[in-house]
């Protein structure tokens, strides 16, 4: 009995993956390379230009040709399937990439007009700049304290009471203070999930970024904490430029104010969220917003 | 039947077994080890075992076991014979008797047999007669010599303890004055120089040397006569078979009659005996007498390898794991880092005595020590040469548990860092290093324990059956690692397999080896304890 049901269900299974494979075929070909747009939307005040962007892993590209302007103290979202090369693309914003080998970068991105591939500029100088929050919290395995002064300390701050002053703003800011100032010598583990990652958040505020890089902040947390990610990070757009990458195109909607579409490495759509998610112009887009793939 | 096999049961039970196994085999073996080594101590009771020809033996029953019969036929009974310790090796020449069980008419404990510990000739069981001072008798008979003797040998232990203490400080440190006062008048001479100036310095240092001459033949006058104070009284000892012996009392270490002691006495005197061989020096060749300069040797020597071992070991694997490049070359080190771990130690010990003692050592006396040659002072075997071979012997094990650690931290943690704007070696200082701690100490505790049991390299590193002075002390620069050293592994084999008195120093060897344990558990146990306090600190992420 059950033996039947299963070479039933099989070929369905197999149909739906070659349905895939077939779309993926479709949009190798010369399509992409046709729609693969610029941005066509004008930025207000943009902080971040990037342009003729192209990324190789030993060889192979992962990015194509990217050109976009992020506007400042706005969010602006990354979407797309899996592969599609959203995270290195914001991973290229803090040369966080170079740590991998067999990486090669062409085109220039500058942040607040300066070339950050300058070899002139210091990549730790950049990486105060451009803080970063990751799709796994990754708190240091010291105190809470610790973890927060973690960056003005490499910065240099010594000094007691500055860095108290500090920690107690960065945690607000994450808006974490009130459930930790009675235990921040504890150990950042003795910590959940959701106040894990505002830690990480804490932290990557403490040092005064322009930019807050978010890979995937909320994809490990459950929605309640997932809804304080999304509500601080309406707070902090008001001082930092946030960019986020996120498989959760509601999220994506709700949070940003400004979404590029990305896929196979190409930048398909950027324009205003609301035009992307109500009114796409490019077909792909539209099949992804509305879930026909992805 | 094969449903029973794919159950799994079996296997649970195969497994449960070999661990069971391994348990009890590890049990035995440390159950083996406390009972010979722990009753080596205990005062038993002193048999008095009469022959059916009427001979007479005294002495402590040490053993029992069966007499093979090859030719006999199926069914006879089994005989047994006992193995009596009967001392008295001046009189007997051995210490110990086999007698068979069937020859034995009557075994009796008498109260008054008395047993002395001596410095000399081992234990001597038998019967006090008389208690002399000089040639006046002053006390006759076993009531009263007890007494007597309870009075005298504190006094003679104190004198005994004056003349060790002299021996060892004053005439040591005489000793240690006039050679080196003789190093530099050789110093002055090789250095040269004005003539005139030279000489006075030498005449000055000259006369230092006649004045510590002298000052060591007062402290000789001094010894003299507590030696002759030491043989004042005298002890006649008559045997059981009516030999009579006449010994100085200063001679006696400590003297009881077990047979006559209640239990708590017993434990008293057993604990006593205990701490003697933890905390005492060595006599008769190691057999008799404490180990304690064996295991200070081997403290010191473990403590230097562990502060030598760590740095390296965790530096070279930082390198390894988080700066070097990584490829087939990189592969090749790590495989031949892994191999030698399994290199043999004795190889070691070449290396170490072929490198360390006549290169380095030898370098080293020739540029700060001319004037003591040929006599070398670092160019041979000392603790620091035997320290450093053990350090080259454990430092892949240092190497590859540090890696596993580095290898542990997860890569979001080191990415955070960086975000942050930390450089390489910020990160790795403080995130990296501090989170794969415990995996270093981890590899600190296999290096101790390995370093610890280990006897072939040292050997010709540095160790010695006999040291004269510990490798620290009250001379300048207070800590000497270039000095020879006991060691207890090597005190096993030494005293185990190398001693003229095999049979008694048999569960000297015993207790040793359980020493030797017991420090090889104190050592990793203190590791294990910090290893965890830091883990509680640097817990990963829960998920």
């Amino acid at each position: 009995m059950e033996k039947k049901e299963v070479t039933v269900e099989l070929p369905l299974e197999i149909n739906k993956i070659e349905e895939n494979q077939e779309y993926d075929n479709l949009v190798k070909a010369e399509e992409i390379k046709e729609k693969g747009v610029s941005q066509k939307v004008d930025i207000p005040n943009p902080i971040v230009e990037i342009k003729d962007l192209t990324l190789k892993y030993s060889g192979s590209p992962a990015l194509i040709d990217i050109n976009m302007e992020i506007p400042k103290n706005k969010a602006t979202a990354y979407i797309g399937p899996s592969g599609c090369g959203k995270s290195t693309l914001i991973r290229c914003l803090n040369r966080l990439n170079e740590l991998i080998d067999g990486v090669t970068i062409e085109g220039s991105i500058k942040i607040s007009g300066m070339d950050i591939f300058d070899p002139r500029h210091d990549v730790t100088e950049l990486r105060k700049r451009v803080g970063m929050v990751f799709q796994k919290s990754n708190p240091f395995p010291k105190s809470i304290y610790d973890n927060v002064a973690y960056g003005p300390r490499i910065a240099g701050i010594h000094k007691h009471s500055v860095l108290d002053g500090i920690v107690e703003k960065s945690l607000r800011g994450a808006a974490l203070w009130d459930e930790v100032k009675d235990r921040l010598n504890e150990s950042a583990f003795a910590l959940s999930g959701g106040q894990q990652q505002r830690l990480c958040i804490a932290r990557s505020i403490a040092v005064e970024p322009e930019v807050l890089l978010m890979d995937e902040p909320c994809s490990a947390l459950d929605p309640i904490a997932t809804v304080k990610i999304e509500d601080l990070i309406h707070e902090l757009k008001k001082d930092y430029t946030i960019v986020i990458v996120t498989h959760n195109m509601q999220q994506a909607s709700r949070v940003s104010d400004y979404t590029a579409f990305m896929y196979l490495g190409r930048l398909i759509e950027y324009d205003t969220t609301e035009k992307i998610f109500l009114t796409p112009s490019n077909k792909q887009t539209e099949d992804y917003v509305s879930g026909k793939f992805g | 039947m094969k449903k029973f096999w794919k159950s799994g049961d079996p296997f649970v039970w195969i497994t449960g077994g070999a661990l069971a196994f391994s348990l009890l085999m590890i049990g035995g073996l440390l159950f083996l080890i406390m009972a010979k080594g722990l009753g080596f101590f205990w005062p038993s009771d002193i048999a008095e075992v009469t022959l059916k020809d009427g001979a007479k033996f005294l002495g402590q029953i040490r053993g029992r076991e069966e007499i093979p019969q090859p030719d006999a036929s199926v069914g006879t009974p089994k005989l047994y014979r006992i193995q009596l310790q009967i001392g008295n090796r001046d009189i007997y020449g051995l210490d110990f008797k086999w007698i068979n069980k069937n020859e034995i008419a009557k075994i009796d404990y008498p109260s008054e047999a008395v047993l002395f510990e001596r410095l000399e000739w081992g234990n001597m069981y038998g019967f006090i007669k008389e208690i002399r001072e000089g040639e006046v008798i002053i006390a006759r008979g076993n009531e009263q010599s007890w007494i007597a003797l309870k009075g005298i040998l504190p006094q003679t232990e104190e004198i005994y303890k004056t003349i060790k203490r002299i021996e060892k400080k004053d005439i040591g440190d005489f000793n240690y004055n006039i050679e080196k006062l003789r190093l530099d008048i050789k110093k002055l001479e090789l250095r040269g120089g004005d003539p005139s100036a030279l000489e006075a310095r030498i005449k000055s240092l000259e006369y230092q040397i006649e004045l510590q001459k002298k000052l060591y033949q007062n402290k000789e006058s001094e010894l003299a006569g507590l030696y002759e104070k030491l043989a004042e009284n005298k002890i006649v000892v008559s045997t059981v078979d009516g030999r009579e012996k006449e010994m100085p009392i200063g001679t006696i270490v400590r003297a009881y009659q077990p047979n006559d002691m209640s239990l708590l006495d017993k434990v008293l005197l057993y604990i006593s005996k205990v701490w003697e061989f933890v905390s005492g020096e060595p006599r008769e060749s190691n057999t008799e007498g404490g180990i304690f300069p064996a295991i200070f040797g081997t403290v010191m020597m473990v403590l230097i390898m562990s502060v030598v071992v760590l740095p390296f070991g965790v530096l070279a694997a930082l390198y390894l794991r988080e700066y070097a490049k990584q490829g087939v070359l990189l592969r090749i080190v790590r495989i031949c880092v892994n191999n030698l771990a399994g290199v043999p130690s004795i190889v070691f010990g070449v290396f170490g005595l072929g490198f360390f003692i006549y290169v380095i050592g030898g370098s080293i006396d020739n540029i700060f020590y001319t004037e003591a040659l040929p006599t070398p002072t670092y160019g041979t075997g000392g603790i620091i040469w035997a320290s450093l071979t053990l350090a080259l012997l454990t430092v892949p094990v240092v190497i590859v548990a540090t890696e596993e650690g580095l290898a542990a931290v997860p890569r979001q943690i080191k990415e955070g860092s960086f975000a942050l704007g930390a450089t390489k070696f910020e990160t790795i200082w403080r995130v990296v290093a501090p989170s794969a701690m415990p995996a270093i100490l981890t590899g600190l505790i296999l290096a101790i324990a390995r370093a610890t049991g280990e006897v072939a390299p040292l050997m010709i590193t540095g160790v010695v059956k006999l040291a004269p002075a510990l490798p620290i002390d009250g001379h300048f620069p207070f800590i000497h690692l270039e000095r020879k050293f006991m060691h207890l592994g090597f005190h096993i084999y030494d005293v185990g397999f190398q001693s003229p008195n095999v049979e008694a120093a048999k569960p000297m060897v015993y207790a040793t080896t359980l020493l030797l344990i017991l420090i090889v558990v104190f050592l990793n146990l203190a590791a294990i304890i910090i290893r965890n306090r830091l883990r509680k600190r640097y817990a990963t992420s829960a998920f």
